[in-house]
């Protein structure tokens, strides 16, 4: 059975080695203009269920966007159907190629999931005024078989869609 | 402490882990008192959901006391008994604030994985692998418990801890099949699945009234246990044409309100069985969806199937022709506990809902790993493993 776990996690792995490669892409086209063809900065945008003035009370963003400091271009708009505020973030350097952005993600480098972290606990701080932890001290034991699912989580915490 | 672990597929272990320690203000830790298998638990345990670690704590449906809390908690005490949701939310986001907790925003530390796999992140699970947050589970003498005042609940004193220990899960698991299905008064109610969570699915019909109920499973036992303590009808697909069965006993028309309560292990008689079990372990097809389709194929035009069943990926041979040609609503969800456990534990302790018939074996946490054994083979009967890591 031990094999079949094996090739599950390599499949695993391998979707989420195919997301580290892929960026956030979601049709937006750039695949199509081909992998080497530099890209702008992608917004990263997460809607939190409170009102503006909650998100950034007297413009205030909450600590973890507000760390970004000047690196970053925020947004705030109301999200349709009365479901809170859309914070929008990204970037406001320059393109990069597809190819060193993945190397920079895979190495957990990459600014852009500096922001994608920020964004994630914005939210839970603002909604529920602190930041999850997973449990701790750890029940679990790094093992070979592990491995890859440990890189997976650490930089899951990372990552997301958000 | 000690705590029931996976140490790889098929293999478990009792031995002694770290304590939970408070790790947000809003945490609670709960000392166990009793704990109990899931169906779902035997993915992990075959590997057929491969995020779990060695050391893992196994188990999501458990009871217990509160022996420490955050400074953020507020409507718990040390002392208070409570029976936990097995789903981790955080009460506040869009999706907790609309009644589906499991699809909260905030309660999962590992999105990514959920988010590649299934394109966005429900909730967390404790003790249901690193996708769902890795948080340990209740086959432990103690569990952290986030969110406690979102996710714990107080039993009442009249509310035995047997009975309130389904509170956590199978109840409003099943509760939830009947009532987003939409089962109505006069409606015919076929449950696939005799294990907890399709028999409490198949209770709540009957308590939302619906005409008919008929419980479909292999084995013996169960449907008797259906049949004697929750007053349904039952067919035994090994030995009834179910289609016939079911149409004989709907007026022709097929059941209005079809429940799958049996996930991605599921089992047949026909050849269809060893077609699924073959591409399961070939990894071609990572669930078996035999139930469902039965559900799907059987269900009326216009009726309403609901997937309560766990599945973890992709199908082989899904019926999407008859969902659509049928005009069929297909639904499913894991669990939005919050919203039903208040108010299953007041039916429980009017005596409406019982579920201590369930806990057909109950044994010490140290002898676990033969729980198990006898929980995956169904031997002696088993319907459900009850542990006691604190007895």
């Amino acid at each position: 059975m031990r094999w079949l776990i094996g090739g599950a996690v390599v499949v695993a792995g391998g979707m989420v080695a195919r997301r580290l490669l892929g960026g956030t892409d979601q049709g937006d086209g750039h695949r199509q203009r081909g992998q080497t063809q530099r890209r702008g900065p992608r917004w990263h945008v997460a809607t939190v269920n409170r009102p503006a003035g909650d998100v950034a009370p007297g413009g205030q963003l909450p600590e973890p966007l507000a760390g970004l400091g000047d690196a970053v271009e925020v947004q705030l708009r109301p999200a349709p159907g009365d479901q809170g505020t859309e914070i929008a973030v990204r970037l406001r350097d320059g393109s990069r190629l597809p190819v060193a952005a993945a190397a920079r993600r895979a190495t957990g480098r990459d600014p852009e999931q500096a922001i994608r972290a920020a964004l994630r606990e914005s939210k839970q701080l603002i909604e529920t005024s602190e930041v999850l932890h997973p449990d701790y001290p750890p029940t679990t034991e790094p093992t070979p078989m592990n491995k890859p699912l440990r890189m997976a989580t650490q930089q899951g915490r990372r990552e997301g869609r958000l | 402490m000690k705590a029931l672990v996976w140490e790889g597929a098929n293999e478990l272990a009792v031995r002694q882990v770290p304590d939970p320690q408070l790790r947000n203000e809003q945490d609670a830790i709960v000392r166990v008192r009793k704990t109990v298998t899931c169906g779902s638990d035997l993915h992990l345990l075959g590997g057929y959901i491969p995020f779990m670690e060695r050391g893992d704590v196994l188990g999501h449906e458990f009871l217990g006391e509160i022996v420490e809390v955050g400074p953020q908690v507020r409507n718990h005490k040390v002392g208070d008994r409570v029976v936990v949701c097995s789903f981790v939310s955080c009460g506040k986001c869009w999706y907790c604030q609309h009644q589906q907790f499991s699809l909260c925003d905030n309660g999962n530390t590992n999105p990514m994985i959920t988010e590649n796999v299934w394109g966005s992140a429900p909730g967390g699970c404790y003790g249901y692998s690193h996708a769902l947050g890795g948080f340990a589970g209740s086959h432990a003498e103690y569990i952290r418990v986030p969110y406690a005042d979102q996710g714990a609940f107080t039993v009442p004193d009249e509310v035995s801890d047997e009975r309130a220990l389904f509170a956590s899960d199978s109840a409003p698991t099943g509760w939830m099949g009947a009532d987003l299905a939409g089962v109505k008064p006069g409606d015919v109610v076929a449950v696939w699945g005799a294990g907890a969570v399709g028999q409490m699915a198949a209770r709540a019909s009957v308590l939302l009234g619906a005409d008919r109920v008929i419980v479909i499973d292999r084995l013996d036992n169960r449907l008797q246990m259906a049949q004697t303590h929750l007053g349904v009808e039952t067919l035994n697909y090994e030995q009834q044409d179910v289609s016939g069965e079911l149409l004989e006993r709907s007026g022709g028309r097929g059941p209005d309100v079809c429940i799958e309560a049996v996930g991605m292990e599921s089992h047949s008689s026909g050849p269809q069985f060893w077609y699924d079990q073959v591409k399961q372990q070939l990894r071609i097809e990572s669930d078996r969806p035999i139930a469902a389709r039965e559900a799907i194929y059987n269900c009326r035009k216009g009726g309403s199937v609901f997937v309560l069943g766990v599945f973890a990926g992709l199908v082989d041979k899904f019926p999407l022709g008859a969902v659509m040609n049928k005009g069929l609503t297909l639904r499913g969800a894991q669990q939005h506990g919050q919203r039903y456990i208040p108010m299953l534990l007041e039916r429980m302790a009017r005596g409406e809902l019982v579920t201590e018939h369930l806990a057909t074996h109950t044994m010490p946490l140290d002898e676990a790993p033969r729980g198990y054994d006898m929980f995956k083979q169904k031997l002696d009967g088993c319907v459900r493993a009850v542990f006691q890591p604190t007895s």
